[in-house]
């Protein structure tokens, strides 16, 4: 660079502004290996579009659940303190200790799931109750100091945001800021909470426009809320409720504790000397797997949104929730991914959106695209089952086949329509069944459905012979569930099952007199008292009810069965089946698992033990289970331990190792070994390896042998 | 015993106020009144001020406020580091005009906590006198004994003073002082008779007792509101209030359930058992693994792991218990509390005792460690994860067995102990 100065000196140049990075964003990673970047753009939107409708979906699904126990939690904040302040004078209020309001919120194990909820939590406190809120977890509360920073942190921090939102004072008050810097005791919290106090008293009345602090109570308590009770040091908490007790008089604290196992462990970390300051009450919060059930209902088991998952998606993605972590926001995030990875994966997920948005896109297909329709298997099915001359014109004609995508992307559309609430159905029929044979969970049934006709399954038959046993009340009930599951589906198909299915219900309910008549019969019959006279009739009745045909309830009930019989296997059949299904189902399972089910352990010995794996240089390819002497040090060293028992003699593995690098090198091992003298390089090498191995966690010295090391795997990975 | 309170330096009304308010303390009281001059004081509780920083700046400020000469600012906020410093700065501040002729106190309370911090405050403050060279007087207040308390080195023994606890019947004298004003001090002293006689065998503490008078009284004046019952009625009363308190014994002297769902309660004249206490939703619902993987990390816990071979290995031949352990090992290790474990073992055992066949992903190992912050798995001895892990199990034996009941694994048939 140049200046214009005529002396010598250092001098600064800013990079100039014209040189913009480049900056990849995620929608070009998205067509980074398609030539067709207009395209992959399109499927970017379309996926970005998609997961914005199915997240706020998701979002709202939370709120929704959490309302109750909010709801709740909120009105005892609000409680809390102002019952305190009106009866200060009574007896019975002046003889009580004054306790800390606390809320014990038990969460569940799913801590993943924690944060969203907290978060939630603390903005509904801050619109309708309090604006002092304080959130601590127990990785930055090592010690009351910390708590107290962290609490004086987010409190004067608040309170200096509002009053630059005021612009009445935009300097952060001295006195505050001193404080902060000099200590934090709840001594000088308490002041500051009376000035405040104070202030915003004064301000109140001449306030003219609507400010967040128009739901807030006089006294507004500050809350602080214990993210993670578990986490906390015993001792550290209760130092701190100690000292909050001494000046709950002057500020309102409110606790909230996070707990993710018990209630109990409140007991176990209290003792009973510091419990005793506290007002716990219990609120519980919905269970993971109801969320989880809340979820799958409104992002799997509907037709709003195009993308769907197959059988073996949704297992794994279940799998990994109910085995592993129970945390619905990985769930989430799972089914991020498998939408992220097919709209990325499948080129013509451009397809995948809504049916007007996909028939419009159908008229712009290109050539290429074309032929990638006509090699769909599921295409290719539907061809064959064709008229030879069309199909000809289904294999040749652009124009021919566009016309065709569409009526097929139309019999897609429906048959998703007429799927889930047919499911619903089935579903609400199977439950009340004893040992739930098609699965206690509607997505037990979804996945059944998904994999194969589920007509054909055992499970099926089961539970169909056990309807066939069902009594007449259990049945109109059933299947006044599957009328109002019909009732808020609007496809016209569904409107003609809801009217058949009421008309069951009506005559079932109009078979009430005929069996009236029957049990009149049966009375008659308790009238005779001769022993002889009764058995005679009873063989009679026997016999008559073994020859008999069925009773008009039973008949009634056959033709129910059959009825939903016959729609299940209409409209129940697996997507396989329907033509182009592969535009909006994702099928990536072993993508999707080897993302989700990370294993460490597996890849480290794969990349060690077969470097060619990840480094795909030919020079690496070896037969399995002979060393490579061009492999990289580290991985010789590796396979050498892998022969090795629970203490390596470093001096044998120094010698194999010799060995397999000189043979590479093409010098004769002998010669320098017959001298027990190693190469120094070979040596350095080797000590290398070694140092990276135990790096990595596979070696550690030990102690209980000279000249040994330690391996500390086990088995083969 | 009771001695009235007299001193001859004081005013006698001042001494009668005094009385009322420090009820079977007169003794004590007066011990400390024939110490006490007037009281410019600082009073300091250790808990609070857990640095020796704040600790100093608590007392220099309350004592500041007693000056009133303008000499000093009133605003001024004194900051004081190090003890020398202090000793310094309280000089200081005992020249003034206001502080001159008298006596400072200084009450640190719950003393114990001084031992914690650095290890000058102790014997600091025991020498105050000595090192400002200034009326001062200090005192401790703690709940343990000064043997307890007593510093290595350096330090003066202080007077001490010791406060017995309260007996049943000075108890009973303090409770029944304060009675509300709608009711008789007999009918109020008889409830905390009946009151005492549930709550003196595990409470003591006149703070909570006061507080579990004052949320049961209402049930207990109940039947002479309605009528039922008058005042001297005392067996009727008794009757109805005994198994009330009982129940207030296990529910809100516990704190199972809050002061304020109890009075709701009573307001609405339910039964406690309606309202589930925070023990009852001692149960944990865990992901699956995690429940192989605690149930692993208890056998793992609780069984030798010379024993392991006889639990896990199918053909492993007969070991009678008997000849095959060490002495030690016979005892029951329930007794004994948990081992530790490495992690190589509790993964080994929690492959054996899953039926499938699972690979070792992070989804398996980050399970570990949420166990661990969810406590039910504690991290043993040294920080070094990477190297070598140590765990210990940290649940019970009902806990583990609902856990291993919900995936029907039979824990009992792998317990060396039930063996």
């Amino acid at each position: 660079m140049t200046t214009e100065s005529v002396s010598k000196g250092c001098f600064v140049f800013k990079p100039s502004t014209k040189k913009k990075k480049m900056t990849f964003t995620a929608a070009d990673y998205f067509g980074e290996h398609v030539k067709d970047s207009k395209d992959s753009k399109v499927r970017f939107e379309t996926y970005q579009t998609l997961w914005q409708q199915m997240k706020s979906e998701a979002e709202k699904i939370q709120e929704d659940l959490n309302r109750k126990v909010f709801d709740s939690l909120l009105e005892f904040i609000r409680k809390s303190h102002s019952n305190l302040l009106e009866k200060m004078d009574e007896w019975r209020h002046r003889m009580r200790a004054t306790e800390i309001p606390a809320a014990a919120l038990v969460l569940g194990v799913n801590v993943p799931d924690h944060a969203m909820t907290f978060q939630i939590l603390s903005e509904q406190l801050r619109e309708s109750v309090t604006p002092y809120v304080v959130s601590l977890e127990a990785k930055e509360c090592q010690g009351v100091k910390h708590i107290l920073q962290k609490v004086f942190g987010q409190l004067l921090g608040h309170s200096i945001r509002l009053e630059a939102d005021d612009e009445t004072d935009v300097q952060p008050h001295p006195a505050e800021l001193r404080q902060k810097k000099m200590l934090c005791s709840l001594a000088s919290l308490a002041d500051w909470y009376t000035s405040v106090k104070r202030k915003t008293v004064s301000v109140m009345p001449g306030k003219k426009r609507s400010s967040p602090t128009a739901g807030h109570l006089q006294t507004p308590p500050v809350v602080i809320i214990f993210k993670d009770l578990e986490s906390f040091h015993a001792k550290v908490l209760q130092d701190f409720i100690v000292i909050c007790s001494q000046y709950v008089n002057q500020l309102p604290f409110t606790l909230i504790f996070g707990i993710a196992t018990s209630s109990m462990t409140i007991h176990k970390t209290l003792p009973h000397s510091v419990s005793s300051l506290l007002c716990i009450e219990l609120f519980q919060s919905v269970s993971c797997t109801e969320h989880l059930a809340a979820v799958i209902d409104k992002l799997v088991l509907t037709h709003s949104f195009p993308f769907r998952l197959n059988g073996k998606m949704l297992q794994v993605l279940i799998t990994v929730f109910l085995y592993h972590d129970f945390s619905v926001r990985n769930f989430i995030k799972g089914l991020q991914l498998c939408i992220v990875e097919h709209f990325y994966s499948q080129p013509l997920s451009i397809l995948c959106c809504s049916l007007d948005e996909a028939e419009n896109r159908t008229k712009n297909l290109t050539h290429e695209k074309c032929e990638m329709i006509r090699q769909l298997p599921s295409f290719m099915r539907y061809v064959e089952n064709q008229e030879p001359e069309k199909q000809v014109e289904l294999l040749t004609s652009d124009t021919f086949l566009k016309k065709e995508i569409k009526t097929l992307l139309r019999h897609l559309h429906n048959y998703h329509e007429n799927y889930i609430p047919v499911l619903r159905c089935l579903h609400a029929l199977t439950t009340s069944l004893p040992k739930f044979p098609l699965g206690k969970q509607i997505r037990e049934l979804h996945s059944a459905c998904l994999e194969r006709n589920v007509w054909e399954s055992e499970e099926y038959t089961s539970a169909f012979q056990l309807l066939r046993m069902m009594a007449k009340d259990e049945l109109v009930a059933a299947l006044q569930k599957c009328c109002d599951v019909l009732k808020t589906s609007r496809v016209k198909q569904q409107a003609d099952t809801l009217t058949k299915v009421e008309e069951f219900i009506d005559q079932l309910q109009k078979l009430d007199k005929i069996v009236e008549d029957e049990t009149v019969a049966q009375k008659s019959l308790q009238k005779k008292t001769d022993l002889y006279q009764l058995q005679k009739t009873l063989l009679e009745m026997k016999d008559s009810r073994k020859s008999k045909k069925l009773s008009k309830f039973e008949t009634l009930r056959l033709e129910v069965l059959d009825f939903i019989d016959s729609i299940v296997r209409m409209h129940l059949k697996p997507p396989e089946v329907m033509p182009l299904y592969e535009v909006v189902y994702f099928s990536g399972a072993s993508t999707l698992r080897k993302h989700l089910n990370a294993a460490p352990r597996i890849a480290l010995h794969t990349a060690l033990n077969n470097p060619y794996y990840y480094l795909e240089n030919e020079a690496l390819k070896s037969e399995a289970g002979t060393i490579s002497n061009s492999a990289p040090d580290i991985c010789i060293a590796y396979k050498l331990h892998l022969e090795c028992g629970r203490l390596i003699n470093l001096c044998d593995w120094l010698e194999a190792f010799a060995t397999v690098v000189a043979a590479a090198s093409g010098v004769d091992p002998e010669s320098d070994l017959v001298a027990g003298q190693v190469d120094e390089t070979i040596h350095a090498r080797f000590i290398r390896a070694v140092s990276e191995l135990e790096f990595l966690g596979f070696v550690k010295p030990t102690k209980q042998k000279t000249d040994h090391v330690a391996r500390l795997t086990w088995g083969g990975c | 015993m009771m001695t009235s309170l007299e001193h001859p330096g004081y005013p006698q009304d001042g001494l009668l106020r005094l009385e009322e308010k420090l009820l079977c303390r007169e003794s004590q009281v007066s011990l400390l009144l024939s110490l006490f001059g007037e009281l410019p004081h600082a009073l300091v509780s250790c808990v609070e001020c857990f640095t020796s920083r704040m600790l100093f700046e608590h007392i220099l400020n309350k004592l500041q406020s007693y000056v009133t000469s303008s000499e000093i600012s009133q605003s001024l906020y004194i900051s004081c580091d190090s003890f020398s410093d202090f000793v310094r700065l309280f000089k200081q501040l005992i020249s003034h005009q206001d502080l001159k002729n008298q006596t400072v106190y200084i009450v640190l309370d719950k003393a114990e906590q001084l031992r914690e911090m650095e290890a000058n405050l102790l014997p600091g403050f025991l020498r105050l006198q000595e090192m400002t060279d200034a009326n001062v007087t200090v005192i401790f207040l703690t709940e343990i004994v000064w043997e307890k308390l007593h510093p290595n080195m350096g330090c003066f023994e202080p007077l001490i003073l010791y406060f017995p606890d309260y007996s049943k019947v000075e108890l009973q004298k303090i409770l029944s002082h304060d009675h509300p004003s709608e009711y008789s001090a007999e009918f109020y002293a008889a409830y905390i008779n009946i009151l005492l006689g549930v709550f003196y065998t595990v409470c003591r503490d006149l703070k909570e007792l006061k507080h579990l008078a004052a949320i049961n009284f209402a049930k207990f004046c109940e039947p002479v509101t309605k009528g039922e019952a008058t005042e001297s009625d005392t067996r009727k009363l008794w009757k109805n209030i005994e198994p009330h308190l009982k129940t207030a014994m296990q529910t809100v002297y516990l704190r199972e359930i809050s002061s304020s769902q109890w009075e709701k309660l009573q307001q609405e004249d339910r039964e406690a058992g309606q309202l589930k206490g925070l023990s009852a939703y001692a149960h944990v619902e865990l992901p699956y693994y995690s429940k192989f993987l605690l149930i692993a990390g208890y056998l793992a816990s609780y069984n030798p792991a010379r024993t392991d071979r006889r639990f896990f290995v199918k053909h492993h031949g007969k070991i009678k218990k008997t000849k095959f352990l060490k002495k030690h090992e016979k005892t029951n290790n329930h007794l004994l509390g948990p081992k530790p474990f490495p992690l190589d073992r509790l993964l080994a055992i929690f492959y054996s005792i899953v039926d499938s066949r699972i690979a070792p992903t992070a989804n398996i190992f980050s399970q570990i460690s949420s166990l661990v912050t969810l406590q039910l798995l504690t991290l043993v001895g040294h920080d070094d994860q990477l190297n070598g892990p140590k765990y210990k199990c940290a649940v019970s034996l009902d806990f583990i067995r609902a856990v291993a009941r919900t995936v029907s694994f039979d824990l009992i048939r792998y317990l060396y102990d039930f063996l």
